[in-house]
């Protein structure tokens, strides 16, 4: 029996049941852009970067089961269109300045908006104030730069066993919390070895003082465009 | 209008705003004269704006963000500021002796930017007055207007700066915003290829440095009366030198001199600068006025950059820099010489010795090692100083246990230089007003004895225009007199 497939942006690709429309495209190393999905973790849906259109509908490719005979379509000049206003909301939420974050280079946010030739933020900034947490000994947890994208939280509950992170509120107020009475996260027992640890896909959480170790040029965006990249296997950021 | 920032609030509340409405022009550098009854000029004032805003922004941010952080500071010398936050987070983290291959890249770096930035001001910002006069045309005294009489000198010029550039680029990683120096070190070393390239040109480019300090040379020379006097005042000055006095942009301790060449202090651990300097405030600017505590605020004033470190060091530890040094100090029959258009001459000296210490290390394999990085016992405040092209830089840092940063001072050249500033505008203003008008003549002698400070002004900076420039003239009783602006455009 032939192996089932679909089509994305007119290219075959296969899939095995169950495989959403992301985990087929990434299998075959197709680059659908992404923020809150990661292959080790169940997907949230959250951020919409990786909204598709199947036969003309808009939807999550990460949460769409892959069904023989869809015709997908990603790479269009109207989607990253929708693509790019929502990076660019992104970047006007927090507080995010490239030439000095330690994580430039290493920054999915950055990397996706070079990707999608995103030239200026275009909306005003919020400039909201989020004070750093920095009470652990070897972390640092900068919120100024939190997309919402919950990679943490669900790393945290559903693979280290531990829970140390939790959105609160709702809307335009959500922000991302540490689960401790004090709010700090000295007092959790979050650790390195955590994959909460090395899952963020921007500048928040962040190992102490090795911020500048690797030169800027020499990072992983730095070097390959996301799109090229080999896809990160489960438990790896 | 002049009355209500002659009285503005207390100043020490508004330090922190970083830009004064009230003083600041838009894009324009602002000078008050201030006569006194008997209609002469008794006081200048230079209204700049400063960058108090950083040292608030930066509390509460981890202490590695800070090298990279404060080169948002200031556009024009950023690995200025890149390396002197470097070498305060070094004692933060205990690093008390760099290896010798971060020691070499950072001075590396440093002497790249030297060189760039003298180039810059040399030639693109003040050859134009030097090579046409103050007050030729405006529209040939600028670059373009060099490049077409004096092409030679115009290519140099810009050759020079783009080698400054590519120093800094293959030890910073980048021309701007560089990461390159880290607290304990650095992160990259200089790979062979990249030392190679540099060493193609680094011949020339000592070469070109040498016809730059004699084309100055020249000029002072053929017309000493004007260079020597033109906006002279005496001042006490102060820079860091290296051991045994000898000039050294990168480390070293205080020594300052008095007007006469006296030295006041010397070997000073600059870790102490607060028992040394003091800041004054004065209520029509929130740029500070620094000053050496012994000597008060009347008399403790003092000069950086160039003209001071030349005539500070006992020696230049490299040959053909040494050789003019020398000639400078007997042209000034070894008394310290006080003119502001002996920047100039310093400042080409000084990229000569630039050009020769890079030339040095290109020759050192240390930059090709790779032991990049050191640490010790954390310290919960650090300082870190170095000679920047425009004269003394000081970072000052306390770090809490959790790494985040609760206090920042910085003094930047163009602060420690703000009472000479004004001195030397106030002595073209005797020098030049007639009567109690303002002139576009008076106003380009202003304009040329501020740029000799190189000051990290945008407006003193700008790139092919003039500076854009107003001068007003008040009388003793604060009424306006007189008024005449130039915007970059219509100039
Ligand atoms: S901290 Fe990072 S991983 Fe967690 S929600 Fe924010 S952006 Fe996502
Ligand atoms: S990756 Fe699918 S919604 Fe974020």
């Amino acid at each position: 029996m032939s192996e089932a497939t679909f089509t994305l942006d007119g290219k075959t690709i296969p899939f095995r049941e169950g495989q959403t429309i992301m985990q087929a495209a990434m299998a075959a190393a197709a680059y659908i852009p992404r923020l809150c999905y990661h292959p080790g973790l169940k997907p949230h849906g959250s951020c919409k970067l990786c909204t598709v259109k199947v036969n003309g509908r808009h939807t999550a490719s990460c949460t769409y089961q892959a069904q023989p005979g869809l015709a997908v379509e990603s790479d269009t000049e109207e989607l990253n269109g929708e693509r790019r206003s929502l990076l660019q909301m992104l970047f006007v939420e927090g507080n995010h300045f490239c030439p000095s974050c330690e994580a430039s280079g290493n920054c999915q946010l950055q990397a996706t908006a070079y990707e999608l030739k995103m030239m200026t933020p275009h909306y005003d900034h919020f400039f909201p104030d989020r004070p750093v947490d920095a009470s652990h000994p070897e972390y640092l947890l900068d919120f100024n730069r939190c997309i919402l994208c919950s990679l943490c939280v669900r790393a945290s509950r559903d693979v280290d066993g531990k829970n140390v992170f939790a959105l609160a509120e709702r809307g335009i107020k959500t922000r991302l919390i540490v689960n401790a009475e004090s709010g700090l996260l000295a007092d959790t027992n979050f650790s390195a070895d955590d994959m909460a640890a090395h899952v963020c896909p921007v500048g928040v959480i962040l190992r102490k003082r090795t911020g500048f170790s690797v030169p800027i040029g020499q990072r992983t965006y730095d070097i390959n465009p996301i799109s090229a990249l080999p896809q990160p296997k489960a438990g790896e950021s | 209008m002049t009355h209500s920032f002659e009285t503005a609030a207390r100043p020490e509340n508004l330090r922190r705003v970083a830009i004064d409405p009230l003083s600041r022009v838009e894009g324009h550098g602002k000078v008050t004269l201030l006569l006194d009854e008997n209609n002469k000029v008794q006081q200048a004032r230079l209204h700049i704006v400063e960058f108090r805003g950083f040292e608030k922004f930066i509390q509460g941010r981890p202490y590695w963000e800070v090298p990279v952080m404060v080169q948002r500071l200031c556009g024009i010398c950023p690995v200025s500021h890149h390396l002197a936050s470097s070498k305060a987070m070094d004692v933060i983290v205990g690093a008390k002796q760099l290896t010798p291959t971060a020691e070499k890249i950072r001075r590396l770096m440093h002497y790249g930017q030297i060189l760039q930035s003298h180039a810059l001001h040399f030639f693109h910002l003040s050859s134009p007055d030097l090579l046409f006069g103050f007050d030729s045309d405006m529209a040939k005294r600028n670059i373009v207007g060099v490049a077409e009489k004096y092409p030679d000198t115009a290519r140099q010029g810009v050759l020079l700066r783009k080698f400054g550039q590519e120093v800094i680029r293959h030890t910073a990683g980048k021309r701007i915003h560089g990461t390159g120096a880290i607290p304990g070190g650095v992160n990259k070393s200089l790979t062979v290829p990249e030392r190679d390239e540099l060493l193609k040109d680094i011949g020339q480019i000592v070469a070109w440095s040498r016809d730059a300090v004699h084309l100055i040379k020249q000029m002072h020379n053929q017309n000493s009366a004007l260079y020597d006097g033109f906006g002279a005042f005496r001042a006490n000055f102060m820079s860091i030198l290296g051991d045994d006095g000898a000039l050294d942009l990168y480390h070293g301790s205080l020594r300052g001199r008095d007007a006469d060449g006296n030295i006041l202090f010397d070997g000073m651990d600059y870790q102490d600068y607060t028992a040394l300097i003091e800041e004054d405030v004065k209520p029509w600017t929130y740029m500070k006025f620094p000053y050496l505590k012994s000597r008060g605020p009347q008399d403790g004033w003092y000069r950086v950059g160039p003209l001071s470190r030349v005539q500070n060091c006992d020696a230049i530890p490299t040959p053909l820099a040494e050789m003019e040094r020398r000639e400078f100090i007997d042209y000034s029959a070894n008394t310290p010489l006080h003119a502001p258009l002996g920047y100039h001459w310093t400042r080409m000296i000084e990229m000569l010795f630039a050009a020769e210490m890079i030339n040095e290390l290109l020759h050192d394999d240390d930059i090709l090692g790779t032991d990049l990085m050191t640490s010790g016992e954390r310290a919960e405040e650090g300082v870190g100083v170095i000679e920047a092209p425009r004269g003394t830089l000081i970072h000052h840092y306390r770090v809490d246990e959790n790494d985040l940063v609760t206090m920042c001072n910085l003094i930047v050249s163009t602060t420690h230089n703000n009472q000479a500033m004004n001195e030397a505008v106030r002595q073209v203003a005797l020098q030049y007003l007639d009567g109690n008008e303002i002139t576009e003549g008076l106003l380009n002698h202003i304009e040329v004895a501020i740029r000799a400070f190189d000051p990290c002004l945008s407006c003193a900076t700008h790139a092919l225009g003039k500076m854009p420039l107003q001068v007003e003239l008040l009388d003793n009783t604060g009424a306006m007199l007189s008024t005449f602006t130039r915007s970059a455009d219509n100039g």
